[in-house]
């Protein structure tokens, strides 16, 4: 069973991949109209924020499947860079105290 | 030592300790992800580059966030000149819509791999090939117009925070060397691809597995686009 699932592989219709490479560029063109309009403050970088997610989602789902891995393989790859959130805090918290403490000191 | 033997094959075996039973559990055949290990090893060492690049975007952010100096805008330090008027992140966007391109060009090679057309599969492969080249050409124009006519270095620039130059060049050059290496495997691949190595098997797997690295060359682009180039 585990020869015949490796030779065969993944096969989806092509229609399937070609609407995702359209979807893929309307959210391109869409993130790069949010510069192009000068979109500002949190709107702009909440659409940012979405549309790369979308873009991110839509490859690591159709284009690499993993839609249709078994579930072993999703979670075992796609929970570790969970932790990179913690890094991204407490980065964020550093940097913030560095900024604060070169107003006080370095102006 | 017989008695080692025994107890290992034996059905009522007792795990061996020590250095034998380290190499006993390490070679004891055993699966855990039920996909070739190929694709296995292909997606950890995808996982292990996330991280890699999450660092250094992480630090990008780091240094971004604590200047006390005006970042340069990247709208408007990638901004092309067409036409009589500057048009903002043109090149990027350009940049961005090949990538993608080249990410769906291998989605269909990996298709027609598996249908066992290789002819179609491998001319795919080198329009994804010739994609890639013409990205880092691209990104070696742009490499060239920052540090030749904007003087932006590593340690400095004239449009604001020094930082600007240190990230870009690490972000931006680590991109490009992968896009670089997966053109190599590209190449690489659709030969033996078209030679037929892979027919006696019948096994287009590789293609796959080429296929996953260079989608995710693609969406590296998708992160740094995003907090580089628009945030």
């Amino acid at each position: 069973m585990n020869t015949t699932h490796a030779t065969t592989g993944q096969q989806h219709p092509i229609g399937l991949y070609l609407k995702i490479w359209g979807l893929l560029f309307v959210l391109s063109a869409m993130s790069y109209m949010v510069d192009y309009l000068h979109v500002q403050g949190y709107l702009r970088w909440g659409l940012i924020i979405v549309f790369m997610l979308l873009k991110a989602g839509l490859i690591v789902a159709v284009f690499m499947h993993m839609a249709w891995e078994r579930m072993a393989l999703v979670y075992a790859i796609l929970l570790p860079p969970l932790c990179l959130l913690v890094l991204v805090g407490l980065m964020a918290a550093e940097a913030d105290h560095t900024f604060l403490a070169r107003l006080a000191f370095f102006r | 030592m017989n008695s080692t033997t025994a107890t290992l094959t034996g059905s009522t075996a007792v795990a061996a300790s020590g250095w034998r039973g380290l190499v006993a559990d390490w070679s004891s055949d055993r699966q855990a992800f039920h996909v070739s290990w190929g694709k296995a090893m292909m997606w950890i060492f995808l996982l292990s580059d996330i991280f890699i690049f999450s660092c250094f975007l992480t630090g990008y952010m780091t240094v971004r966030v604590s200047t006390t100096v005006a970042w340069p805008n990247p709208s408007e330090v990638f901004a092309l000149h067409v036409g009589g008027a500057d048009v903002p992140l043109l090149l990027i966007a350009i940049m961005t819509f090949v990538l993608i391109s080249s990410s769906g060009t291998m989605a269909m090679a990996v298709n027609f791999a598996y249908r066992g057309d290789r002819v179609n599969a491998a001319t795919l492969m080198l329009v994804t090939a010739t994609f890639g080249e013409l990205f880092v050409g691209m990104q070696a124009f742009e490499w060239s117009k920052l540090i030749l006519e904007e003087g932006v270095r590593p340690w400095g620039n004239p449009m604001g925070a020094a930082q600007f130059g240190a990230a870009f060049f690490m972000i931006t050059g680590f991109h490009g060397l992968h896009v670089s290496a997966g053109v190599v495997l590209l190449f690489a691949v659709a030969f033996k691809l078209i030679r037929g190595d892979y027919d006696k098997a019948g096994n287009y797997q590789v293609v796959e597995i080429v296929g996953l690295y260079w989608h995710f060359v693609d969406l590296v682009w998708v992160f740094i686009f995003a907090l580089f180039y628009l945030w």
